[in-house]
């Protein structure tokens, strides 16, 4: 499958990206030379085989949440970490015209 | 006599406890040499200023004058790779996007070495976000190679690994995906070890793939490794993937007897490219090795390791893509200004804020979790672990250890592979497997290609750290390259 620069520009959207032209360009190269690497996976037969997504067998792994409301220090400073914010709150750009 | 910076962390903290030094003049012999070399290498993003250094030095010297039991690492300096948080300094990984961000919080491992007595000095170079394998993709500045200043120290730990090299720390943590600790700690000469997935809790380290992310130390010796580890390692509730498991001394492993260990060497990873010099380096240290230690060493076959590094670059991208999706703008690190609305901050924070490579691998990812190509991509890489993990299992059904280099090529020049991504890819090409199967392993240097430090890498069998690092310090004793060190 060859990649084009209207399959990168479809990934760039979803991945919230802006690309110049030039970018574009480049990317399609480089990912169809990386592509046709992982392509070699076509080579294995995988047929009856179960997918791995985490080593370990774990289940259901729960720990209570933790009331942060009195704890106004570590509030301070999730909010001073913040690009823009009013009363306690984050604030954003329009979100409708 | 001997700067204080040379001892590694066993002397240091024997040198203490006996008194034949204070914590302040070790820390004072580190601060030094910081100032001699760290010009040219440029390990460092961020340093803590000296007074709040050796603030923490006098109280541990109080500490050791009162005698008082000691905590385990007092008065060791070390740095943290800058993809774990610390509420002192900026948590950079070395990207624009977090470029001024201080967490409201300090990671697990940032916890557990304030407790064991550790005195951070800094917080080490990396590529950004973790993503690369020479540290060129650090959005700040360039780390050069204490072997040679012309090279890449490796990456994506490779500040971490620098800094231990240049002996401008005792000690270091990296994070290892597809071997960011292994790889650059094999390219500067020093021991790198990326212990089972679990083992180390991931509370407060920035993710990049969850599955796969690791911490681990980089240190001068195996023993040092073993006493860092143990520091670090155990259950912590806050990350829920981290191994409900009793804690452990490593350290009374070192100096066991490890004959009649049986070893698999799998032919698979000494194709792929490897650099003839490698290989032959590589091979004349398993064959010293056997003869020395009476250890049994089979050939044997691990025939889906070659397709790791495909499989690897399809789950690390994918879950990449999603956790990077929350660098957005809005509640913490980089905002493009002017934007004029919403999507538009979105997109225009994001394309500001992230480097060539990680927006490659962001893309990359979601190209292979997009509606149709998922079958073809994303499930098909996850059924390859499968079997990659079950070579694994196999293997040690009948084999102790399995021995292989650790890195194809020796350290290579500073902008030799940047423009090529997939050739600076193939570098992960012997890491990635242990990665994927969740295993344990970690490279020692073990002789020198063209002036420049190989690394040997030795992979255990799930939650074996013990004996991993008990055969580690054997090989060790046998290769025994400690005695050189690079010019500075």
């Amino acid at each position: 499958m060859k990649i084009t620069v209207k399959d990168v520009e479809h990934v760039a959207a979803l991945a919230r990206l802006n690309l110049s032209d030039q970018e574009k360009k480049i990317y399609t190269g480089q990912f169809n030379v990386i592509l046709e690497h992982i392509d070699r996976l076509n080579q294995l037969d995988l047929e009856g085989v179960e997918p791995t997504t985490y080593v370990q067998h774990l289940q259901n792994v729960f720990r209570s949440d933790r009331e942060i409301s009195s704890e106004k220090a570590l509030l301070r400073a999730i909010m001073q970490a913040s690009p823009d914010r009013e009363d306690g709150l984050f604030k954003v750009p329009p979100v409708m015209e | 006599m001997m700067e204080p910076f040379e001892m590694t962390v066993a002397q240091s903290l024997l040198a203490l406890r006996e008194k034949e030094i204070s914590a302040r003049e070790l820390i004072r012999s580190y601060v030094k040499r910081i100032t001699e070399v760290e010009p040219a290498i440029r390990g460092f993003i961020s340093l803590l200023p000296e007074e709040m250094i050796l603030a923490q030095a006098e109280k541990v010297d109080k500490l050791l004058a009162s005698g008082q039991p000691v905590h385990p690492l007092a008065g060791i300096p070390f740095a943290l790779k800058d993809n774990m948080c610390t509420r002192t300094l900026a948590t950079t990984c070395a990207s624009r996007m977090l470029k001024d961000y201080i967490p409201p919080y300090d990671a697990h491992v940032t916890e557990m070495l304030d407790e064991a007595g550790g005195i951070l000095l800094g917080k080490a170079n990396m590529d950004e976000f973790a993503m690369g394998s020479s540290t060129e993709n650090s959005a700040f500045h360039v780390t050069r190679n204490p072997w040679d200043q012309n090279c890449v120290p490796g990456g994506s730990s490779g500040g971490s690994a620098a800094l231990v090299a240049a002996r401008e720390v005792a000690f270091a943590l990296g994070s290892d995906t597809g071997g960011s600790i292994r790889q650059p700690a094999a390219l500067c000469g020093v021991v790198g070890l990326k212990p089972t997935y679990g083992l180390v809790s991931r509370y407060g380290l920035v993710a990049f793939a969850s599955s796969l992310d690791q911490i681990g130390p980089l240190t001068r010796t195996v023993e040092d490794s073993a006493r860092v580890l143990e520091a670090i390692a155990g259950h912590d509730p806050r990350d829920s993937t981290s191994a409900a498991r009793k804690r452990e001394s490593y350290s009374k492993f070192i100096g066991r007897e490890v004959k009649g260990f049986k070893i698999g060497v799998p032919r698979e990873f000494f194709e792929q490219g490897i650099a003839p010099g490698v290989k032959d380096v590589v091979l004349d240290a398993i064959a010293r090795c056997a003869g020395t230690l009476g250890i049994e060493v089979d050939d044997v076959s691990m025939p889906h390791s070659p397709y790791a590094l495909s499989a690897y670059y399809i789950v690390a991208t994918a879950e990449a893509s999603s956790n990077l999706a929350r660098y957005d703008g809005v509640q913490y690190g980089f905002r493009a200004p002017n934007s004029d609305n919403l999507l538009d901050l979105y997109h225009e924070t994001r394309s500001q804020g992230f480097g060539q490579e990680v927006k490659r691998r962001v893309m990359l990812g979601t190209y292979s979790l997009s509606s149709g190509y998922y079958d073809a991509y994303y499930l098909k890489a996850l059924k390859v672990r499968t079997l990659i993990q079950r070579d694994f299992t196999e293997a040690f059904q009948e084999y102790d250890f399995i021995l292989t280099p650790t890195s194809p090529t020796v350290a290579f020049q500073i902008h030799e592979k940047i423009d090529d991504p997939l050739t600076m890819y193939l570098n992960d090409v012997y890491t990635t497997p242990a990665n994927l199967a969740g295993v344990p392993a970690i490279s020692l240097p073990c002789g020198f290609s063209d002036q420049k430090p190989v690394g040997l890498q030795v992979i255990g069998r799930p939650f074996d750290e013990g004996r991993l690092l008990q055969f580690s310090h054997a090989l060790e004793a046998v290769l025994d390259i400690q005695g050189k060190r690079p010019l500075l």
